[in-house]
């Protein structure tokens, strides 16, 4: 006997999206999936983030790794709520990863929670986690090519920011040719060429942070 | 990589189906795979194999429909099958494209006893 089925295989990660995403309503927290590949800048673009926000919106961290808790020991130096998960293998964090997370943060003195996903162009664009706000970091060094290689990712993000464009006198990147490509196949896209090193760039992706968090 | 919790997703909501329709044995279980998503059929099936023993679903069939990536030309409409390092409409040269398939991820049915 053949049962007709058609249903998302990630359909129950969407739902405790959904879950997870009620209850960032009910504390009024805005949130960020933060995406990249590893070594793009991650902590340093959250880091950078957190500076420029000081006395201007409460920040809280999620930090996702594989192992280890380097990054939310470098982003607890910031003086703000930081909860490490530790995936134990998992490529990506997943929605249920994320609620458990979530129980460890004092969500009623949080505005902005700035969630870091694993290290990883694939795997993390599948699954939601309740964000608000899908953003990819994409680094210069990595080449321009990569929108052709990991397209769902492109496609999916909200923001990207070119980091490390310090770099660019001594690579083969082509920026407006990189942006063109990503808006090609996500017009809502918004692009901002950042450096964590110089800190160019990065008012202007702080400034527009704001606006969106205020409803903008 | 990502194989490994799809899958388990995957026969969660199969095992709840076939309990649901009170089945002994899932014999077949038919897949939309778009390519987008990245998902390996080859890896599917190693975890599938690993994940379903001692389950209703242990050696089960999987069959695998996979879909291109598609994309359809906001400028003249026309629908074209994106390439790997060109992705303007082949017909006009735009590159104001619109994804319209690749991104499936779903189980179409199964088949059990």
């Amino acid at each position: 006997m053949e049962i007709k089925v058609v249903k998302d295989i990630l359909g129950a990660n969407d739902q405790i999206a959904r879950k997870n995403r009620q209850l960032f309503d009910r504390h009024k927290v805005f949130v960020v999936n933060v995406m990249a590949s590893p070594g793009a800048g991650k902590t340093s673009v959250i880091m950078e983030t957190i500076k420029r926000l000081k006395g201007k919106t409460r920040v809280g961290v999620v930090e996702g790794d594989i192992s280890s808790s380097l990054d939310a020991e470098a982003i607890s130096k910031e003086d703000v709520p930081v909860v490490q998960i530790n995936t134990g293998g998992e490529c990506h964090l997943d929605a249920s990863m994320t609620a458990t997370a979530l129980g460890d943060l004092p969500l009623n003195d949080i505005d902005l929670l700035l969630i870091e996903n694993v290290g990883n162009l694939v795997c993390p664009a599948e699954f939601s986690l309740g964000e608000d706000l899908r953003i990819l970091i994409a680094s210069t060094p990595e080449g321009d090519d990569k929108p052709f290689k990991y397209p769902l990712m492109f496609h999916e993000a909200d923001v990207v920011l070119i980091n490390k464009i310090d770099l660019l006198p001594y690579l083969k990147f082509d920026v407006d040719a990189f942006s063109k490509t990503i808006r090609g196949i996500n017009r809502k896209v918004k692009i901002f060429p950042v450096s964590c090193t110089t800190g160019e760039g990065i008012g202007e992706w702080v400034s527009w942070l704001l606006g969106r968090m205020g409803g903008g | 990589m990502h194989e490994l919790a799809i899958t388990q997703s995957m026969l969660d909501l199969v095992l709840k189906q076939a309990e649901e329709a009170k089945a002994g044995k899932v014999g077949k279980i038919n897949l939309v795979l778009g390519e987008m998503t990245g998902v390996v059929g080859r890896c599917v099936q190693f975890y599938f194999d690993f994940l379903s023993k001692g389950t209703p679903a242990e050696g089960a069939e999987l069959n695998f429909t996979e879909i291109p990536t598609t994309a359809r030309c906001q400028s003249c409409g026309k629908e074209f099958e994106l390439g790997e390092f060109d992705w303007t409409c082949p017909h006009c040269q735009s590159n104001n494209i619109e994804i319209t398939g690749g991104k499936e991820l779903f189980v179409e049915s199964i088949e059990v006893d």
